[in-house]
């Protein structure tokens, strides 16, 4: 009677659902990021090295510098029209495992190796390892949305205790101290972090952690470490979250800040400062390299207390990985010519352009195209 | 069989073949999940945490599995009880009140939410929904507050376990309305027109012939809701603030997780035994699914005896 017909249309639906849920399932699979040869706008720059270079080359790492890599491929592929590039920016610690693991020509990374990565890589380079190249700066901004404040400052110390719940309100005397002359609103602090592993935290936790340690006790690290509050992903996201909402703040790439939010003044030393590219760079050329490494490897100790004046040490270095010795020709002609382009002033200017980063610098630029000219192939 | 000839004998092998497929890839998937997820299982602790694969302050796999499991729960369930009233409404309404033309075009336009892409509904909820729902939340949470040793909070940014089921409950309405119209629609004309006949009013035809004889198919049908719910990603992805505890605050940011958006969010950066833990929530996840829909039948096969059709 009617009691088949009834569950007969149900398992139907049934089947539907599950029909539905293969489909979704198999177009999560399909999503690989792969920036593709064909990164649009090539603006072909006149420095682009003439050297014939062919063949397809396989990068991946850092999100960060994305929009950079899609720059200068463009460029370097207009000088080069043989040679394919491929970026997939699946994230800086993939990128240095697949990298070491011998799966690629080079990887960018938010963060240079540990010194346990170099001795691993020796398997896929050889004994001459890997080494670090600085090749994308860019500052990291602290955003808020703050009805009718304008020219905030926050210290270090502020920011952590915000992070950390022990600051609540935006008209905390704390806040207030650091700022006088504005008028803060009683409204509740709604601060927002990545949801997602990023550089951008990475650099901001070691930061606070460096300028603030009694309050921000975390070491640096891609993970935000803490549980509950606010978060979203990526830096469109969390800037999109600003902007929906009265009283939040939050760390973004200085490029990703929208014309909707407020820039906040950091401490530096005594001083205040606004989030510039010069000021990032100019830390970054000021910062120690790392000690025990290669005489090539350039991983920079970010001075967080740098307090020179214009200096803005709330800043993110990103570097590309690279074999010092490719065993294969072409890939170590490649790498050799892939790098020293993208170190260079004009690729520099162009990933300003593009992407809103800070362009290397004096010293540390001409050490970079120094590492990169020492790579050798064959 | 007497007439199995021609295409008749072709039609029954391509029907039986469909039906083991489908077994056939569940099988495969079951296997997928086992054994990639047996590295973490197997994994000690020293391992996970000397490889850094479990959030900071973890030492067991357990400790992940356990809150991700409890907030998939939660927004589910959430959604389930918000879905499953209106559901119901929209199909009797469809079903006996709306006139005819009215009807077909509800009808119709339920069945138009089902086709809204996920991610459609995440951007929906995490830029329009979020910012206006926020101000309900803050003002359940006062209140609620009022009472004595009950300390809820709601974040300012609506970004809550509590918006995203809202959303789940929009993405699940029209399955749960689909399955409980047609049923409805089932009811035998005989009960209510003998309901009629007794003095009833339509509210007790209802009550008494209609949801009676549909009950077990608006379970099944929220059941299928609810498997939907458990596994939706991307609307949970693009609207909630993650956290992985085991709390109650569900007007809160950064409390809880569910498993499907945790892999998805994490897997793009995953590598080694990383990869394994997310494939282990996975599986966690797979087994909810099958108890709940075990859970389904059992009620299904156990209501049908008095569901008033013989």
């Amino acid at each position: 009677m009617d009691t088949p017909v009834k569950f007969s249309r149900i398992s139907r639906a049934g089947s539907a659902v599950l029909v539905g849920a293969l489909a979704l399932t198999l177009a999560a699979c399909g999503s690989d990021n792969n920036t593709g040869s064909d990164a649009g706008t090539a603006t072909a720059s006149a420095s682009a090295p003439a050297a014939n270079i062919s063949g397809t080359f396989a990068g991946a790492g850092s999100s960060a510098q994305q929009k950079a890599i899609q720059a200068w491929t463009a460029a370097f592929q207009g000088q080069n029209p043989n040679a394919t590039i491929n970026y997939d920016p699946s994230g800086s610690g993939a990128g240095r495992d697949k990298f070491i693991a011998g799966g690629l020509a080079w990887a960018g990374s938010d963060a240079y190796m540990s010194t346990d990565e170099v001795t691993k890589s020796q398997t896929f380079c050889g004994t001459d390892g890997a080494i670090d190249i600085p090749v994308y700066i860019s500052p990291i901004a602290i955003a808020y949305n703050l009805k009718g404040v304008k020219d905030l400052k926050i210290s270090a110390e502020n920011i952590a205790k915000i992070y950390t719940g022990k600051i609540t309100t935006w008209n905390d005397p704390a806040l207030a101290a650091d700022n006088p002359g504005v008028t803060l609103p009683s409204t509740k602090i709604t601060p927002v972090h990545r949801s997602d592993k990023s550089g951008t935290t990475h650099n901001f936790t070691d930061w606070m952690n460096k300028l603030a340690g009694d309050v921000w006790t975390n070491p640096g690290a891609d993970a935000w470490p803490l549980q509950g509050g606010d978060s979203a992903q990526g830096t469109s996201g969390v800037a999109g979250v600003l902007s929906a909402t009265d009283g939040s703040v939050a760390y973004l790439d200085d490029s990703g800040v929208t014309s909707d939010l407020e820039t906040a003044k950091i401490n530096v030393g005594s001083a205040w400062a606004a989030p510039s590219a010069e000021g990032a760079a100019a830390v970054v050329s000021a910062s120690p390299l790392a000690t025990g490494r290669g005489a090539n490897d350039l991983a920079v100790d970010i001075d967080r207390k740098a307090t020179a004046d214009g200096d803005y040490p709330l800043v993110l270095v990103s570097y590309a990985i690279a074999c010092q010795k490719y065993s294969d020709k072409a890939t170590g002609d490649f790498v050799k010519a892939w790098l020293s382009y993208i170190v260079s002033a004009d690729a520099q200017n162009a990933a300003a352009q593009a992407a809103g980063s800070a362009p290397l610098t004096g010293d540390l630029q001409s050490k970079a195209a120094a590492a990169a000219a020492a790579i050798t192939a064959g | 069989m007497t007439a199995e000839r021609g295409f008749s004998r072709g039609f029954r092998w391509i029907s039986t073949g469909s039906g083991i497929l489908l077994l056939a890839i569940l099988a495969a998937v079951a296997i997928f999940l086992v054994q990639q997820a047996l590295p973490a299982l197997t994994a000690s602790s020293e391992d996970l945490v000397a490889q850094n694969v479990l959030p900071q302050g973890m030492t067991s796999l357990w400790q992940l599995i356990l809150p991700l499991v409890f907030g998939t729960l939660v927004a589910a369930l959430l959604a389930l009880v918000i879905a499953t009233p209106i559901a119901v409404g929209i199909a009797l309404y469809i079903s006996h009140y709306a006139p005819k033309r009215v009807s077909a075009a509800v009808g119709y336009l339920v069945d138009l939410l089902a086709a809204i892409p996920s991610v459609v509904y995440g951007l929906w909820g995490g830029a329009t929904l979020a910012p206006v729902i926020r101000h309900v939340w803050t003002w359940l949470a006062e209140t609620l507050s009022l009472l004595p040793g009950l300390e809820v909070r709601a974040t300012a940014t609506g970004r809550s376990i509590a918006t995203a089921a809202v959303v789940l409950a929009v993405m699940i309405l029209p399955i749960i309305t689909a399955v409980s119209r047609e049923v409805f629609k089932q009811t035998p004309r005989l009960h209510e027109e003998a309901a009629l006949a007794l003095g009833a009013t339509e509210w007790e035809v209802i009550k008494t012939a209609v949801l009676p004889f549909g009950r077990s198919g608006v379970v099944s049908a929220a059941m299928l809701g609810l498997g939907r719910a458990l596994g939706e990603t991307m609307a949970v992805l693009m609207i909630l603030s993650p956290g992985i505890l085991v709390s109650f605050q569900i007007f809160d940011a950064g409390q809880q997780q569910t498993i499907a958006a945790f892999i998805a969010s994490q897997f793009p950066e995953a590598a080694g035994l990383r990869v394994n833990v997310l494939i282990a929530t996975g599986l966690a996840l797979f087994v909810i699914t099958m108890l709940i829909n075990m859970a389904a039948r059992w009620i299904v096969a156990r209501r049908k005896d008095f569901s008033g059709a013989a």
